[in-house]
């Protein structure tokens, strides 16, 4: 094999919950710099698959490796500096309610690396900036903010320590159309300017064509089709045509009736 | 029959399960602690919340108290012709039983379901799992100050409680009672010992520690929106109150038993 080995490899990914099988063998590769968005419908595993490939949950088998490194079982100290290497904008924001946004935004500077306050602080304004927000919603808590501004502090928190790899948990959920608009359009700009890899969740078709390189389809646990975001509409995969053209008949609708 | 005793066993299965859960959970915490970073930023804050925030509601209920305990044992009392003996047991039951059964109670029910319902709703809304993706271990962060405030703060807390209800039972005896302010200050500090005022102290440390670790552990585990954090909340105060019960009569046994 030549050439370095993709950003995130995914093989054979197993997790259940009790009886409920979740994840059944997921294959994936993304390679440094690409934007991989997985679709899929609600309660498919996408979520899941990401909280796998962060840490958050424990597979039950499989492997995951980054940059070639196998992070499936990897003790606390190697999981935490691992952790430097990614970055999340969760659904909800998951902004911590207790602190203004300009320390949400610093957080990781602060606690994680230990910067000093008043430069962290620079920085937090310049990414608050970067998404778009001015020097005064700093200062607010995140509470006093709506649900569009939200996402976007989230979206500075998230690229504020320069990750390698940022996760997307549906951006765009929740957001009225423009808004989406605004957030897809700094997902696009920021990952580049950072040159990080992205891998996305959704079952937002307008914001996976807009941000993804690559789109793959996550299906009762199982990748059913991975390409080039150029190929979604050309595929003859009757899964993402269904998917893609929102249809209720087709291959998922009977799995939904049978549930 | 059998069904009957399967049941009885599977509840005494699932308690077992939770007991070595807790355990696991606070041996994790402190484990995660040893190793900087430290926090003592959010220690402060901890032990304002449980300690200086906590003084008016444990110093009423010290102040009552002590004055009702006064009161009954004066009732009680003077049947034998024993008043003399008020002040005695009114310091020796608010030093040793009282004030910090009471504080752990009170705090129970006024920061531990706090502690619950942060914990809880920051578990819900993904604030745990964004901790640990900005490269800050939760339990360290969150759960460490908390248990390390309670087991501090609460001794400091018992004291305050201690010297309220002392007086609490001193104003109803003197005031109220008639006693000679001299003699009945006199009774209070001569049969006193040294030991029951620390067994309440130690005991204060266990009873606030429970309480931290009952709020942090229930809330770090609740699941499924606004209901699981009500339950986290209810179950941390009930919890912590049984045990404090529990751990109180345990530790008397093991401080003064024969």
């Amino acid at each position: 094999m030549s050439g370095p080995p993709p950003k995130i490899a995914v093989r054979g990914l197993f997790k259940a919950f009790g009886e409920k099988r979740v994840l059944e063998g997921v294959d994936i590769d993304c390679a440094a710099g690409e934007s991989l968005v997985v679709i899929g419908g609600s309660g498919t595993g996408k979520s899941v698959l990401v909280k796998c490939i962060l840490g958050l949950l424990q597979p039950d088998s499989g492997s995951i490796r980054i940059d070639g490194m196998e992070t499936v079982g990897i003790g606390r100290s190697q999981r935490e500096a691992l952790m430097r290497k990614f970055g999340m904008l969760f659904q909800g924001g998951a902004l911590f309610d207790s602190l203004r946004v300009w320390e949400n935004v610093a957080f990781s500077l602060i606690q994680g690396r230990g910067m000093e306050r008043g430069k962290a602080r620079e920085i937090a304004f310049e990414k608050l900036a970067a998404v778009g927000l001015g020097a005064e919603v700093g200062q607010l808590r995140p509470a006093e903010l709506s649900g569009g501004m939200q996402k976007r502090v989230a979206l500075a928190r998230a690229i504020a320590a320069q990750p390698e790899i940022i996760f997307f948990d549906e951006p765009t959920t929740g957001l009225d159309p423009i808004m989406a608009d605004v957030i897809n359009d700094l997902i696009v700009k920021c990952v580049r300017e950072v040159g990080a890899t992205a891998v996305s969740i959704t079952h937002d078709m307008v914001s996976a064509r807009k941000i993804a390189d690559t789109i793959a389809m996550l299906h009762k646990g199982r990748i059913v089709w991975h390409g080039p975001a150029a190929e979604i509409d050309g595929t003859d995969n009757a899964f993402v045509d269904q998917f893609v053209h929102g249809r209720a008949e087709g291959p998922i609708q009977m799995e939904v009736r049978a549930a | 029959m059998i069904g009957f005793l399967a049941s009885i066993g599977a509840i005494f299965i699932a308690f077992l399960a939770a007991t070595g859960r807790i355990f696991l959970f606070a041996a994790r915490a402190i484990a995660a602690g040893i190793a900087p970073p430290y926090y003592p930023r959010l220690l402060l804050r901890q032990i304002l919340h449980i300690g200086y925030y906590s003084l008016p509601v444990v110093g009423l209920t010290a102040v009552f108290t002590g004055m009702v305990l006064a009161l009954q044992s004066y009732t009680g009392f003077s049947r034998f012709n024993a008043e003399s003996a008020i002040a005695t047991v009114v310091v020796l039951s608010v030093t040793r039983e009282l004030g910090p059964v009471i504080a752990g109670l009170m705090v129970a029910g006024r920061v531990g379901a706090a502690m619950a319902a942060e914990i809880g709703t920051m578990r819900v809304t993904d604030q745990i799992d964004a901790l640990t993706t900005l490269s800050t271990d939760p339990l360290r962060y969150l759960v460490l100050p908390r248990l390390v405030a309670g087991l501090i703060t609460l001794p400091a807390l018992v004291l305050v409680a201690d010297i309220i209800g002392v007086f609490g039972g001193y104003l109803v005896s003197t005031y109220k009672l008639g006693f000679n302010i001299q003699s009945y200050l006199r009774s209070t500090t001569d049969h006193l010992e040294a030991m029951d005022v620390i067994s309440g102290l130690i005991k204060a440390g266990v009873f606030g520690f429970i309480v931290a670790l009952m709020g942090c552990y229930h809330g770090y585990n609740s699941r499924g929106g606004a209901e699981g954090v009500g339950q986290a909340t209810t179950y941390a105060v009930v919890s912590a109150s049984i045990l404090i019960l529990v751990s109180d009569y345990l530790l008397t046994a093991a401080l003064f038993g024969k």
